[in-house]
């Protein structure tokens, strides 16, 4: 059973960006086993919202908190749980697509490079393990990203943009890994610009440009 | 299984070392630079050696200052560029830790590699021997506390198109003890006096630089990230 002080509270938060007022008292919350939709047209601070959720953005007004604590005050425990996948892959080119995955969830947590070939796997991407991320294409990449936050092991995801430039199987295989993040007790908060078809009680929040 | 700090140093060590090994050209550029300017001393001025190793060690630190900033530049850019960085500022080690490392990392490739091949510089100049510990000792501190000073301007600049002038506006004035104690040491293991003083003022700026900068630079990447 779920309390109020569950997950993840974003509450009346306020971004300017400059002159603009990008974020004007946007609240969510989010427990486990739930799947958040943000849903807006561009410009109406969506992946500002997502980068306010993961700690990377500090709010001008309002409050993020986890568990009923104030993220600020729980930075790395909170990180701990999280796992963010940006617009951008974030993969080094030089690296192979496992070597990404290596160092970026090695400083997470401890994993064996076949736990990390498996997740490669499960996205679809183990054959591209060994290649170095600049010569994947843009699908690739983004089913390697997909692979880093499900070798996280994280409770909660947050995910901008996760189906860009993934293919009809990818879309379908990236709906079912979040069909089965939740269903396993995992919570999502997912940024996408079209209507999610994921199988999962699924709740939205519409942003105003 | 949480990863403890030590072990995600050495991992951040070593994602750093795999990047710039991968990337050869940029790892030698800086070495390169060294090597070309104070070479091309010798061959402008005369091949008088009491000349030439009277301004041995000012060439030797300038063009040691200006080979570090050339790489400096790109201490968190490229991983900024690319969204890696973000992925680095959630890894639940802290930005403090990751600073750090990234920071050594470079000073390995940078400090390090410059102070291994000083000697070739420094028998280019006319360095005598006797002087190569001092020398290297004290080109060692300096590149140290010059990655550290280095990292809070990339911190501040990592948001710039064109940051890379701004950084050197910002680090150079602060590297100016580091060139006077720096070419004040090498200037007395060549005379063959004591250096010790010019040494100990640099291994307390070295010591200054690398408690307080790295608070600096996180602060400065931490405002830039946002």
């Amino acid at each position: 059973m779920n309390t109020a002080a569950d997950g993840l509270r974003v509450e009346k938060v306020h971004v300017w960006r400059g002159d603009r007022h990008v974020l004007k008292g946007v609240s969510l919350s989010l427990a486990p086993r739930q799947l958040l939709h943000i849903r807006g047209p561009n410009g109406s601070g969506k992946t500002t919202l997502l980068r306010v959720a993961c700690g990377l953005l500090r709010p001008e007004q309002g409050e993020v908190s986890w568990n009923g604590q104030p993220i600020s005050g729980v930075r790395l425990e909170y990180q701990a749980v999280l796992a963010y996948a940006s617009h951008e892959p974030a993969l080094k080119g030089d690296l192979t697509a496992l070597e990404n995955l290596r160092f970026a969830v090695g400083l997470k947590r401890r994993v064996s490079a076949q736990e990390l070939r498996d997740s490669l796997e499960q996205t679809g991407a183990g054959a591209c393990a060994d290649l170095p991320a600049r010569v994947l294409s843009a699908g690739q990449r983004r089913r390697v990203a997909m692979a880093r936050v499900l070798a996280m092991s994280a409770s909660l995801w947050l995910l901008d943009e996760p189906f860009t430039n993934l293919d009809a199987a990818g879309s379908e295989l990236m709906s079912a890994l979040l069909r089965s993040h939740v269903s396993q007790g995992g919570a999502a908060l997912v940024v996408a610009h079209h209507d999610l078809t994921v199988a999962v009680e699924m709740r939205r929040l519409d942003l105003a440009a | 299984m949480s990863v403890g700090a030590a072990a995600a140093f050495n991992l951040l060590v070593r994602r750093e070392l795999c990047l710039s090994f991968r990337r050869p050209d940029q790892l030698l550029q800086p070495l390169v630079f060294f090597l070309i300017v104070t070479t091309l001393f010798p061959l402008g001025l005369s091949l008088q050696l009491s000349l030439l190793r009277d301004m041995a060690p000012g060439v030797l630190w300038v063009a040691a200052l200006l080979s570090s900033l050339l790489s400096l530049d790109g201490l968190f850019k490229s991983d900024a560029d690319d969204g890696t960085l973000e992925q680095l500022a959630l890894c639940g080690q802290g930005l403090t830790l990751i600073v750090v490392a990234k920071t050594f990392a470079h000073w390995l490739v940078s400090g390090a590699a410059l102070v291994l091949v000083s000697p070739v510089v420094g028998t280019a100049l006319g360095i005598p021997v006797g002087a190569f510990p001092t020398m290297m000792l004290s080109l060692g501190l300096g590149t140290l506390t010059l990655s550290w000073l280095g990292a809070i301007g990339a911190g501040l600049t990592v948001g710039l198109k064109r940051g890379n002038v701004l950084l050197s506006l910002i680090v150079l004035p602060l590297a100016m003890p580091l060139l006077i104690f720096g070419a004040g040491a090498t200037d007395r293991a060549i005379s063959g006096t004591n250096a010790a003083g010019a040494l100990y003022f640099l291994a307390a700026l070295c010591v200054f630089t690398c408690t307080l900068a790295p608070f600096a630079a996180t602060t400065a990447l931490r405002i830039t990230l946002e």
